[in-house]
């Protein structure tokens, strides 16, 4: 009796628990543009928001129903086109409050979806992966071929302004436009999160860890990927809208192989085993694209070796990181992780930057102009052609990397305590 | 009354191989029928036939009176047949208490909803509490399948087959590397589930089979060379000679 009320109380604790993470969500939304405001900033936030949105729809079909996709963005870009079409229809669009303009994008990325996911999610695997590059590519190539509609090289653009404005809303600024994306970024971040709780949300579990048994319990595991695949078509078609709305003009790259590869090692380095893993993934994405872009050049080689690495030591992803703490902090050792991760994740850290260091000198050393030697990195100036620094990064490298690796097993024997429970407490 | 099953002519081969050679079987409405013969035989092979797992190379398989030629496991599963495998088929990383619930979506009519949420549903909920009860896996609620024991994986194997309340259950071979008190578990459960329903199963356990089966079908080399009660197979003289004498001597 005891154990009924209890594990009543528990199931009615969490219905508020589970609410609990949608309205801090919506605070840290709403607060955010408060606390970082330089324009920059919102164009980040606003960058983030879509490539949240794109990176949930993506997982729906990655993480949750075990299709890999090679060709995801074509949904994301038919639905950014299809809005910036409506854009350029005057009438229409001044009809129209601008708020509801992604719905379109999401109805095209939705119809699309309908139509190649009619033949190519009877198979899951290389089969599916294969079709889904090749329309991939298909449609890409078609940029070029159906000027109409994709602009050729160029693109087309639009005016969201020209919308009926919102509640004497014109999305004239910036901060206009964030609101719009996080009030879009809610609404689906929510409806992707149901979508994974109904019937055919879980089924879509069950397809992708065993599509036989599915079968024999009276589903069909082509229709279930069918539509998952849908679903996630129409909220990859949503993102396509607010890119359109915050951008204001589409071109192939929407479209192309580079942002489907793009989306799918956003999702991953998040972590396709959790529902939130493709926030963090596109959150710290974006980080990397914009900030570190900013420092240097050689960003992207630095985002393929943290895809690599988490590609071969976490699969999990950040949030299979973070989540492997769980056990941990149940047991209420958690904080005995604390000084390890220090004394080894420190060195690690410094190993890593030395690294970097190195490269990047490397990188000024072979490509800077000639006579240029100055260059700044970590906000020191130095003279790359000099011996010294070279000597204090690759120093660095080391220490860090021999310290590290002379830590580590006191925190993999710490890991193991924290993991174990205690003796006493049985 | 049509029968439950109704094998005509049934054969299968795989290449030149013929494993299935013409069988004529007929299994009444709530009859427990037991399928017995050597390793090889073809009796699993027999059961992927009738669930559609694959084509039949000739012959017919009928469900209550409804021919099942060219139908896919799932739709006959729809038209309440489940079955179980000899080789655990269960969905590892999902929970124990996801794959049972899986396993009751179709039959309360929920298809391909996009609308219902299945944590509010309260029949989904407490039917598959009853079922994990029913198996003895309520402790492991929570836990990925693909953790649990091999016993504990067999009975949510079977737990999985029952859910959907299906009116004809096969069960291939589900006492099969259980201990002795696992199988006795095993076989109350399986008389509790099967209570007005048809069983065809699988075993090896001749203890399970005569204490179970209303009637036995032995297969030998894909043909069927007796059917009837257990005393009769028992003293047909051609089962003892093909395969219940070894059988029944391993026993020992
Ligand atoms: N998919 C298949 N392809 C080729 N041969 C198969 C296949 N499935 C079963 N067989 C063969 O059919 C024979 C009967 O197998 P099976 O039905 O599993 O026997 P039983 O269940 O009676 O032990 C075996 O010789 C096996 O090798
Ligand atoms: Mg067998």
């Amino acid at each position: 009796m005891t154990d009924q009320t209890a594990s009543a109380n528990m199931r009615a604790g969490s219905m508020t628990l589970s609410l609990m993470p949608w309205i801090v969500a919506a605070l840290v939304l709403v607060l955010l543009p408060q606390i970082f405001t330089a324009n920059s900033a919102i164009t980040i936030m606003n960058q983030m928001a879509i490539t949240i949105i794109f990176a949930l729809a993506y997982n729906m079909l990655l993480g949750q129903g075990g299709m890999l996709s090679f060709g995801h963005a074509v949904y994301m870009g038919v639905g950014g086109f299809a809005c910036v079409h409506i854009m350029n229809m005057d009438d229409f669009f001044a009809s129209i409050p601008l708020v509801v303009l992604p719905i379109f994008g999401g109805l095209f990325g939705m119809g699309l979806a309908t139509i190649v996911g009619s033949f190519s999610t009877r198979k899951a695997g290389t089969v599916f992966a294969m079709i889904s590059l090749g329309v991939g590519e298909l449609i890409a190539a078609c940029s070029v071929i159906i000027v109409a509609f994709f602009g050729g090289e160029e693109g087309i653009s639009g005016d969201r302004t020209y919308a009926m404005p919102t509640f004497g809303v014109e999305f004239l600024q910036q901060i206009e436009v964030y609101y719009l994306i996080a009030f879009w970024l809610l609404i689906s971040a929510a409806l992707m999160y149901l979508f994974s709780r109904t019937p055919v949300g879980r089924m879509a579990n069950a397809v992708r860890d065993n599509p036989e048994r599915a079968e024999f319990l009276g589903y069909s595991a082509r229709w279930v990927r069918f539509y998952s695949f849908v679903a996630s078509g129409f909220f990859a078609g949503i993102a396509g809208g607010l890119f359109a709305i915050n951008y204001e003009i589409l071109t192939e790259e929407n479209l192309n192989a580079t942002s489907s590869g793009t989306i799918l090692l956003v999702t991953f380095l998040g972590g396709v085993g959790f529902f939130f893993g493709p926030i963090l993934g596109a959150i710290a994405f974006t980080l990397l694209q914009t900030v570190l872009s900013l420092e240097t050049e050689l960003w992207a080689f630095y985002a393929g070796a943290l895809f690599v690495a988490t590609v071969m030591y976490f699969p999990g992803g950040l949030a299979g990181l973070i989540m492997m703490h769980v056990p941990a902090i149940r047991l209420g050792k958690g904080s005995r992780l604390i000084l390890p991760y220090i004394r080894t994740l420190v060195p690690a850290a410094i190993c890593i930057l030395g690294a970097a260091a190195l490269i990047e000198m490397i990188f000024h050393y072979r490509h800077a102009f000639a006579g240029d030697e100055e260059m700044t990195l970590f906000w020191i100036t130095f003279n790359s052609h000099d011996v010294l620094p070279w000597i204090v990064a690759v120093g660095l490298t080391l220490a860090g990397f021999f310290t590290a690796r002379a830590t580590a097993p006191a925190l993999l024997e710490a890991w193991g305590d924290a993991n174990t429970p205690d003796r006493m407490q049985v | 009354m049509t029968a439950a099953l109704h094998l005509d002519g049934l054969r299968k081969s795989f290449g030149k191989t013929e494993i299935i050679r013409g069988v004529d079987l007929s299994i009444e409405r709530g009859e427990r029928h037991a399928i017995i013969g050597p390793n090889g035989a073809g009796k699993s092979t027999l059961f992927n036939l009738i669930t559609g797992r694959f084509p039949q190379s000739d012959g017919a398989v009928r469900l209550h009176g409804n021919d099942l030629a060219g139908k896919a496991p799932y739709e006959i599963n729809r038209m309440g047949l489940s079955r179980s495998f000899q080789i655990t088929n269960i969905f590892p990383k999902m929970s124990v208490f996801e794959n049972v619930r899986c396993s009751l979506l179709w039959s309360l009519g929920y298809k391909y909803s996009f609308w219902h949420m299945v944590g509010k549903s309260r029949e989904l909920t407490e039917g598959a509490e009853a079922i994990l009860e029913q198996i003895n896996l309520t402790n492991r609620r929570d836990l990925p399948a693909g953790v649990l024991s091999y016993a504990e994986q067999r009975a949510l194997e079977i737990g999985i087959t029952i859910a959907g309340g299906a009116n004809v259950i096969m069960l291939d071979e589900p006492t099969a590397g259980m201990s002795h008190s696992e199988t006795d578990y095993i076989v109350d459960l399986i008389r509790k589930v099967t209570e007005d329903k048809t069983l065809v199963m699988v075993e090896h356990d001749m203890g399970v089979v005569f204490g179970l089966a209303d009637r036995i079908s032995v297969l030998v080399y894909g043909e069927i060379i007796a059917t009837g009660t257990p005393e009769t197979v028992r003293a047909d003289p051609k089962v003892q000679e093909a395969y219940l004498g070894e059988a029944l001597e391993a026993e020992h």
